[in-house]
């Protein structure tokens, strides 16, 4: 059997005397459309840190492709094929779309620290641009500042970013996060359309986009893992429901 | 605007991406006038090196300030190694201006490539205090030293003529300017080209958003370090070509005021286009020529006033309220026109 796309083991983070990670293991096989779901709190982000390597881990490690990279740091997790987009805009302001593509096209295929060439010259990474900026309706918008686009636009390049690394494994950080109704059909088309061979781990709350995009779920609750399966027997699931009516009575 | 349709994307995403490679008439202009200026004015040829030099100093500023985001307080150091560098050189018989130039850059870029490190860590406030802390000690070490570096005396040196040809100092002023002059512009044009370059690209993605930059698998701090050494080199090429021209070096140019003036010359002028730090030099140095001659110690004042002025308004507010006031002037003739 193959090695899974991604695998945490034992993995755990203190903060002082806070659990945030208690002894989680789990994995993403490859091409999967896993999602990672908890109440505020859970402890969703600070795992998502520890995959990608912003946050040290005070025990346990990660796989990617059946290799240990615990001990590398972000940059070289993406070059190693692990991508992620952000729950709040992660983009460069005054570059454009296309430019910003370039950028993350340019560092994939080694050319990104060339100083002497300049940037557009290589046909390649110009029909790439392309083809990801059609991919994301992005081509009217695509020699703008980024800080002109609309906010629904901003969301999907900050998907195309991802995805620009060709990751085999993208962890979407609730990728609808704040995109007004109208322009939401946008994001799930472009969710619905990502290449089938890519690994897909998905942070979300809404469980509408959870149910349609998933075939696995995961649910993470108090910085351990609750419980995996099938939408439909999380769904079902009691102890699930329960977490989630708690909150919904708090809240 | 017109709606573009999609066969014509890829010559505008490509003509989009390379929009800055061609020189532009601006550009062509701004370089000629200098020029023309040396030999028009041989009067003033001794301002105009100063200010070419102060340029190359604000536009080492600018790589790594407006490029890459990288805030410096001591800048000086570099400039001060770079003058002292070439000082030394002469005086230990290398008396050929370019060599001298070449070797003296190199050492600045080297003290750039071993201090940079410290910068990767920390916030604006440290790196502030860094490089400002490194300035200082540099300066110290020179005052020490004084059996290298003539301490409180300073060195005088004498430079043979630059190619062997052109004799510089005192009584080849204009010579000095245009030696300065090639050697800006040539930085310039290399600065320019990394500047449109992937590697260029990704430092302005560094200063935008440097986590982002990280999740795009961009190794910020292997770019940083390679910038902050190149930018050191520029500023030791500034000190050595202000050493060489003026043949003489005193402490003063590794003072704090150094390292303050030539970021006040980028703000003034703009940071992270590349031409603001040679514009912000000229109007720093020529308005302390106009108005120290006037009131003379009261010349800081106005420059006070005016950053005072483009920090709290903005550059482009600023800017785009004279452009309104100059419309508004000439709205009346085109309207004549037009009727």
């Amino acid at each position: 059997m193959s090695a899974p796309a991604l695998e945490a083991r034992g993995l755990a983070r203190r903060f002082g005397g806070l659990i945030a990670t208690d002894n989680v293991s789990f994995s993403v096989q490859p091409g999967a459309r896993q999602a990672l779901i908890g109440p505020n709190g859970a402890g969703k982000t600070t795992l998502i840190n520890l995959l990608t390597g912003v946050v040290k881990p005070s025990a346990g490690s990660v796989f990617l492709e059946g290799e240990d990279v615990t001990a590398l740091s972000p940059s070289r997790r993406v070059r190693r094929g692990l991508s992620r987009t952000f729950q709040i805009n992660q983009l460069f302001p005054d570059l454009s779309p296309a430019e910003s593509l370039g950028l993350a096209i340019s560092e994939r295929n080694g050319s990104g620290a060339d100083f002497w060439r300049q940037a557009g010259s290589k046909p390649e990474i110009v029909a790439e641009i392309e083809e990801l900026l059609r991919r994301f309706g992005l081509e009217d918008a695509m020699d703008q500042p980024t800080h002109t686009l609309p906010y629904g636009k901003q969301r999907l390049l900050e998907i195309a970013l991802a995805l620009a690394s060709r990751p085999r494994v993208l962890l979407l950080d609730e990728p609808a996060a704040g995109v007004p109704e109208e322009e939401r059909r946008d994001i799930l088309a472009a969710l619905a359309a990502l290449p089938g061979e890519v690994a897909i781990l998905l942070i979300e709350h809404d469980m509408d986009l959870v149910f349609n995009f998933a075939t696995r779920i995961s649910v993470l609750v108090a910085g351990r893992l609750l419980c995996e399966g099938e939408p439909a027997a999380i769904a079902a699931d009691e102890r699930v429901r329960a977490v989630y009516l708690g909150e919904d009575a708090h809240g | 605007m017109s709606a573009p349709t999609r066969s014509e994307n890829p010559t505008r995403l490509a003509a989009h991406l390379r929009r800055r490679a061609r020189w532009r008439w601006p550009e062509i202009l701004f370089w000629l006038a200098i020029a023309v200026a040396i030999f028009a004015v041989p009067s003033r040829a001794a301002l105009i090196n100063e200010i070419l030099i102060a340029g190359l100093f604000a536009l080492s500023l600018d790589l790594i300030l407006g490029l890459t985001g990288v805030v410096s307080l001591g800048h000086a150091a570099f400039f001060g190694l770079g003058a002292y560098t070439a000082a030394i050189l002469s005086s230990e018989g290398i008396a050929d201006p370019t060599l001298g130039l070449v070797l003296s850059s190199l050492i600045a870029a080297a003290l750039g490539l071993a201090t940079a490190p410290l910068l990767l860590r920390g916030a604006d406030l440290t790196r502030l205090m860094v490089t400002m802390g490194i300035a200082l000690m540099l300066g110290e070490l020179a005052n020490r030293n004084s059996w290298l570096t003539g301490g409180a005396d300073g060195l005088e040196i004498a430079m043979a003529p630059v190619l062997g040809l052109f004799p510089i100092g005192f009584t080849g002023q204009r010579n000095a300017a245009l030696y300065s002059f090639v050697v800006l512009f040539l930085l310039f044009a290399l600065a320019r080209r990394l500047a449109q370059s992937p590697f260029g690209l990704s430092l302005l993605a560094i200063r935008e958003n440097r986590l982002r930059a990280g999740a795009l698998g961009i190794s910020t701090p292997r770019r940083i370090i390679a910038i902050y050494a190149l930018a050191a080199g520029y500023a030791g090429a500034a000190g050595a070509l202000l050493a060489q021209t003026t043949q003489i070096v005193s402490l003063d140019l590794f003072d704090f005021h150094r390292s303050a003036d030539v970021l006040l010359m980028l703000i003034i002028g703009g940071a992270g286009n590349l031409y603001g730090g040679i514009i912000g030099a000229a109007i720093f140095i020529v308005l302390r020529d106009v108005i120290s001659g006037a009131t003379p110690e009261y010349w800081e004042f106005w420059i006070g006033a005016l950053l005072v002025v483009l920090v709290l308004v903005g550059r482009e507010r600023f800017a785009e309220r004279v452009r309104r006031l100059l419309d508004r002037l000439k709205r009346p003739a085109a309207w004549e026109e037009a009727a």
